[in-house]
């Protein structure tokens, strides 16, 4: 293997290779290792060494939409430009007859999953959620409904005072498929405290995304990096994730999120750069032993970026999106949305075979 | 043994390349491999964790240009509503704040403008000389053809003028792709692919130091790329005049060629092989204008030993749809997040200031 030949820039490295290489768990210390490498290319080798293990040269990609009902929230976390007090002028919560005509706009295109949340808005009932999900189940039954983080969760959980194994029964009753990986940031209490004080906690997001699997749903994983976290805080994320991984299985993708910090009360902070990206997206390759798929979310850290990083452990893209709103609000500069050839182009020039799949990594067509 | 292999085996054993092993590895090498091999190579001849910037300023003296590449959204023909000539004024001013913040040069170039003689740019040099301590790395070699054409003067002489009245360098642009059957294609009017070797070989010879470019993701293919390397090294031996070699990619927006953008996998392979092919080149530089901050960051693992220009203006770029900033504190953090020293250098690639 290509791998066995590179000598290593850093050589700690040596050490992590043979784990890898042998299929050896990796732990802590290895973690904070890699992270604190800057033998990037040593690292790539690595990572690609596990990805073309599970997925060869595919790249995967989803014809998606995205949907954000709402901006009115009651966490208002620091690093977040899209959330609005209620009363803000350019507050929303979109009606059921306006998300019926968003999908309704693109019912010509063949999109497969619809991506939905929003924030925790006082005004919108339990009722608003299913019949949410009943109007997109509708409009796009042969569509996958990914919605509501598990923050969303325990917020409508609350709202219909139910408990959290019920509330999920009723929504996926409702056409709920996938849950998005969003809302866990850094599992951190030192971090919550600072930037996200009112959002669950990391047991409380780590408990639901458990019923959740134990309920059959699916969902992805998260983090978000390059604010105040450190990389002891980032390593130990990963391997929370892992842990919860190992007993249920439910996780489908882990999405490392850059932090984009203009226009929220952190703008002072710069922005991620590409080794650090790159790291993050290598680093849940290695750590995240028993995750299938790793996607470098080209909304966060640009398409051009993206493309590099499927010889840097991810296997995904994420999807054409169309029109992303979050990221965008927080100042990014990528598309705000990518064609089909677009996208399969980025994966075919760089030498990868692109897959559109389903919400599940089943192939389409 | 096949022949990708044996080519990654020579190239990491430091051997020259010849064309068609350059060729292979552009075409058949994985992505990570290009880096191993351009990373090594950069380690060899530049050893020192360096990576260099300049601080300057791109000043366009006339957008007004009989050249109509088709590449360009820049140029304006003659008598066009925003065709100019940059006054003393403006041009005093673009100097003055390009010396407070720091700036030692400025890159001086325009368009091929057949109002302008040999006279308007031995004054523009004396002018700024006479006016201000900077240096000036101006004229590609279109520009130095198109004045000795006018002027019914050789290159060399043609240069020594300019270099009596101030020139310190010349850039490497308007080579786009070394090759004529491309260049006929897409700027038809410019000299040729042997003209602009003539006129690089000339300004070595005159003792001025240059650059060379690539411009690439039009109409090319992959050989021509290996050709225009060729003949960029061929010079080099015979002239070592060249202190840096500075492939870009061709940005579509407002040009008259569709196609699809270089995406920046395609950028990174063609930098490692620059890297790897110009052994007798000291410098890479990486094109954050065309690429952005990511890509150059990335890039300093594809080869790229230097980030160019912290560029305070830059117009050419700018008007085909590409509106990069990367400010020097910017370009300071990204070094060193890669694990590097960042240094402010000269035109000659002299550390004048680490950072």
């Amino acid at each position: 293997m290509i791998i066995m030949k590179y000598s290593f820039l850093d050589k700690s490295l040596y050490e992590i290779k043979d784990k890898v290489v042998s299929g050896e768990r990796l732990g802590f210390v290895d973690g904070i290792a890699l992270y604190k490498s800057n033998d990037l290319i040593g690292i790539g080798y690595l990572a690609d060494y596990v990805r073309r293990k599970l997925h060869g040269k595919k790249a995967f990609y989803v014809y998606n939409q995205h949907l954000n009902f709402t901006n009115i929230c009651l966490n208002r976390c620091l690093f977040c430009a899209f959330s609005r007090d209620d009363g803000e002028k350019d507050a929303f919560a979109l009606s059921i007859d306006d998300v019926r005509s968003r999908l309704m706009e693109r019912i010509n295109e063949p999109v497969r999953e619809l991506h939905v949340v929003g924030g925790l808005n006082s005004s919108l009932s339990f009722d608003y959620y299913i019949e949410l999900l009943n109007t997109i189940k509708e409009v796009r039954p042969d569509s996958t409904i990914k919605a509501f983080t598990a923050v969303e969760i325990d917020y409508i959980a609350r709202i219909g005072g139910l408990s959290i194994e019920k509330t999920i029964a009723r929504l996926k009753k409702a056409g709920l498929e996938m849950i998005p990986g969003g809302g866990a940031e850094v599992m951190s209490n030192r971090v919550r405290k600072k930037l996200f004080p009112r959002k669950i906690d990391s047991n409380r997001w780590l408990e639901i995304m458990e019923a959740l699997h134990s309920a059959g749903l699916t969902s992805n994983a998260t983090m978000l990096y390059g604010h105040i976290e450190t990389l002891d805080e980032r390593v130990d994320h990963l391997m929370k994730l892992r842990e919860l991984q190992d007993k249920t299985g439910g996780f489908a993708a882990f999405i490392p999120l850059a932090f984009h910090s203009q226009n929220t009360r952190l703008s002072h902070l710069p922005g991620t750069t590409a080794f650090d990206d790159l790291k993050n997206i290598a680093l849940a390759r290695l750590m995240l032993d028993n995750f299938s798929h790793i996607k470098a979310y080209w909304v966060m850290i640009g398409e051009r970026l993206a493309q590099v990083a499927l010889s840097f452990g991810a296997d995904d893209l994420d999807g054409t999106i169309i029109e992303e709103k979050i990221t965008h609000m927080a100042g990014a500069k990528s598309a705000k949305g990518l064609s089909r050839a677009q996208i399969e182009y980025l994966i075919s020039s760089a030498g990868f075979t692109p897959v559109e799949r389903d919400s599940f990594y089943g192939k389409i067509g | 043994m096949n022949k990708l292999d044996r080519t990654i085996e020579k190239a990491a054993s430091n051997e020259r390349i010849d064309f068609t092993e350059a060729f292979t590895l552009l075409n058949e090498a994985e992505l990570l491999k290009l880096a191993e091999l351009a990373n090594k190579k950069r380690q060899r001849l530049n050893p020192e964790p360096v990576v260099t910037f300049v601080v300057d300023r791109n000043i366009n003296y006339t957008n007004i240009c009989i050249s109509g590449c088709l590449f360009c959204a820049f140029y304006c023909p003659p008598g066009h509503a925003d065709a100019y000539v940059i006054s003393k004024k403006e041009l005093k001013e673009k100097i003055e704040e390009t010396l407070s913040l720091g700036g030692t040069q400025i890159l001086l170039q325009g368009g091929l403008n057949p109002s302008l003689s040999l006279d308007y740019y031995i004054d523009l040099l004396k002018f700024i000389k006479d006016n201000f301590p900077v240096h000036i790395h101006g004229f590609s070699p279109p520009e130095i053809a198109f004045i000795a054409e006018k002027s019914s003067m050789s290159f060399e002489d043609t240069i020594n003028k300019l270099i009596d009245a101030g020139l310190g360098s010349i850039p490497g642009g308007g080579a786009e792709i070394l090759v004529d059957e491309i260049r006929e294609k897409i700027s038809p009017n410019k000299c040729s692919a042997n003209e602009w070797i003539e006129v690089m070989e000339a300004a070595h010879k005159c003792g001025l130091r240059t650059t060379a470019t690539m411009m690439f993701g039009h109409m090319e293919k992959p050989e021509h790329i290996i050709e225009h390397l060729m003949k960029i090294r061929n010079l080099q031996d015979n002239t070592g005049g060249f202190t840096a070699f500075i492939p870009w990619t061709f940005q579509p927006d407002n040009t008259r060629i569709k196609v699809e953008k270089t995406t920046s996998v395609e950028y990174l392979r063609v930098l490692a092989v620059s890297r790897l092919f110009l052994d007798n080149i000291q410098n890479i530089q990486a094109s954050w204008v065309t690429q952005g901050d990511k890509i150059v960051q990335t890039a300093l693992v594809f080869g790229a030993n230097d980030l160019g220009s912290t560029m305070i203006e830059e117009n050419v770029v700018a008007a085909a749809g590409v509106k990069f900033r990367l400010p020097k504190e910017e370009m300071i953090r990204l070094i060193r997040e890669a694990g590097y020293k960042a240094a402010q250098r000269d035109c000659f690639y002299n550390i004048i200031k680490p950072h």
